[in-house]
């Protein structure tokens, strides 16, 4: 995996290849397998996604109550079509929720990056190509892009709450949908790394609290935010913006934050909204 | 870490360590045994044991001990499944000094009575660390084919083994030893690039010294 997403821009450039080809030869060579293998695995994942979309249950509640039936109050209300949001936006929102519900709820869904954030990318990603048309090789290349951003954060900071806060998930979840989406939008190197790092750059600082502990509050309701966010980024990305600070330096900016995290705002649910009198309360009737 | 550790797995969620990684412990104990398992005493430390229920653990060790993968729509009902299949299993509370967080205590008994315990942890995005085989020290992420031999403490075991595994043209990834006492109980993990054949595996339950071994298959 790559160390900085400014070597895989310069790369990108030299050889005059676009970036999901070089992350799917690096994972060629890391992995011993051949393109296809590489292609049909990322594929499959993407697939995966889908399928986990469809499958949704609207009577399913987590095993703590807390969470269930929410993605079906936003299908119904953007069928209504009274959303401020719109209907594209309105359906970003709820592909979002009903994916970290069916997490919470023990269902099939692909950590990407980690199962808390698992919603943020299909968000994008389904709800583009059924706006877009794209196909599925399309979106699979899309699937390498957003891996790619991935494994230089994992490389330059983490990815996980517990060691950087929810910035690490939902936040990196969040840059790597919008490079995705910045490429599905005919976006080259530069400009995947720019929404990349504009994605990220809003949700910097992002705590990770969640409630007894469990994957459900915040977590479920932050894959909205990971996704619309994910979005403008790419916008703005798309429409000539650019990132004041340059991309790998946002990411470590987003490592040094992390290491300051209290541990109590890193995934212990103890600290923010699980300590919250409610947070508290709930924690204690679930003993 | 590769990039199917940034994206994916897929999985039944809602935890990566607390779900995931507790299907792993369960299935890479499985392996261990290598039989049916038909009975399950499973004792949750730290975290897993706080959290555990909320987040599934409890279903998806079970899970793993019935042989499911990570992705089994069947987690969430593995109670249900390890009842027709003839699992029976127990859950208890167990303080395991300086364990990971999200660490799990096996007792295991096999259908032809074979016995096994494990101690494993949860150690972050699924991936997990087998601690402890029947009580001796063993570190590995059951990411390779690996031989666990426990040995009386005396010379030539190590020996024994690696000229066997080279002898099959077995690469070793990783070897680690660890001893109780002089003299005493010894235990050898090694990690390898290829599995290890069957054959190689029964010779070294025979030699002289070697009080067990246990073998992971990834097979
Ligand atoms: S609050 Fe913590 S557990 Fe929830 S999604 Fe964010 S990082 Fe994951």
């Amino acid at each position: 995996m790559y160390a900085s997403l400014e070597e895989l821009c310069c790369e990108a450039e030299e050889k005059n290849c676009a970036l999901w080809e070089l992350v799917l030869r690096d994972d060629m060579q890391q992995r011993g397998v051949s393109r296809r293998e590489s292609f049909e695995a990322t594929k499959k994942l993407y697939l995966t996604m889908k399928k986990a979309d469809e499958d949704y249950e609207k009577e399913l509640l987590s095993h703590s109550g807390l969470v269930g039936g929410d993605g079906e109050k936003i299908a119904k209300a953007r069928r209504e079509g009274w959303l401020y949001c719109g209907d594209f936006i309105g359906h970003v929102m709820e592909t979002a929720v009903k994916m970290g519900e069916s997490n919470a709820c023990m269902k099939k869904i692909v950590a990407a990056p980690t199962a808390g954030s698992c919603g943020v990318m299909p968000a994008v990603l389904l709800n583009l190509q059924r706006e877009k048309g794209f196909t599925d090789d399309r979106m699979t290349e899309a699937m390498f892009v957003a891996a790619g951003i991935g494994g230089v954060i994992a490389n330059r900071a983490f990815l996980a709450g517990a060691s950087g806060g929810c910035q690490a998930e939902i936040g990196s979840a969040s840059a790597m949908a919008a490079g995705a989406a910045a490429y599905l939008a005919g976006g080259d190197a530069r400009k995947i790394a720019t929404a990349a790092a504009l994605a990220l750059k809003s949700l910097l600082g992002l705590a990770c609290d969640p409630v007894a502990g469990l994957v459900e509050v915040p977590c479920v309701k932050r894959n909205v935010i990971g996704s619309v966010n994910a979005l403008t980024a790419a916008d703005m990305a798309m429409a000539g913006i650019s990132s004041r600070i340059p991309p790998d330096e946002v990411i470590d900016a987003m490592k040094s934050i992390g290491i300051c995290m209290p541990t109590c705002l890193k995934e212990t649910g103890t600290g923010g909204l699980a300590a919250t009198p409610t947070g508290e309360r709930i924690r204690e009737e679930m003993d | 870490m590769n990039m199917l550790d940034i994206i994916g797995p897929a999985m039944v969620g809602p935890s990566s360590s607390h779900t995931a990684g507790a299907v792993r412990i369960g299935r890479i104990a499985k392996k261990l045994m290598a039989e049916k398992i038909t009975e399950a005493k499973i004792l949750l430390h730290g975290s897993f044991l706080a959290t555990g229920k909320g987040h599934g653990t409890d279903r998806a060790l079970v899970a793993g001990l019935l042989g499911m993968d990570v992705d089994d729509d069947r987690i969430r009902v593995s109670f249900e499944v390890a009842k027709q299949e003839g699992l029976s299993f127990s859950f208890g509370s167990i303080m395991l000094p300086d364990a990971h967080p999200n660490s799990v205590k096996l007792y295991l008994t096999g259908e032809s009575g074979k016995k096994l315990e494990v101690v494993a942890s949860s150690v972050g995005g699924g991936r997990i660390l087998v601690n402890e085989i029947d009580g001796l020290t063993a570190n590995f992420s059951g990411d390779y084919p690996t031989l666990i031999v426990h040995n009386q403490d005396q010379p030539g075991h190590v020996a024994e083994v690696t000229s066997m595994l080279s002898h099959k043209s077995v690469n070793i990834a990783t070897m680690q030893l660890y001893r109780d006492g002089r003299g005493g109980k010894a235990v050898m993990v090694v990690e390898c690039d290829q599995e290890v054949p069957e054959e190689g595996i029964r010779w070294l339950e025979h030699a002289e010294g070697v009080l067990k071994v246990t073998y992971l298959s990834l097979a």
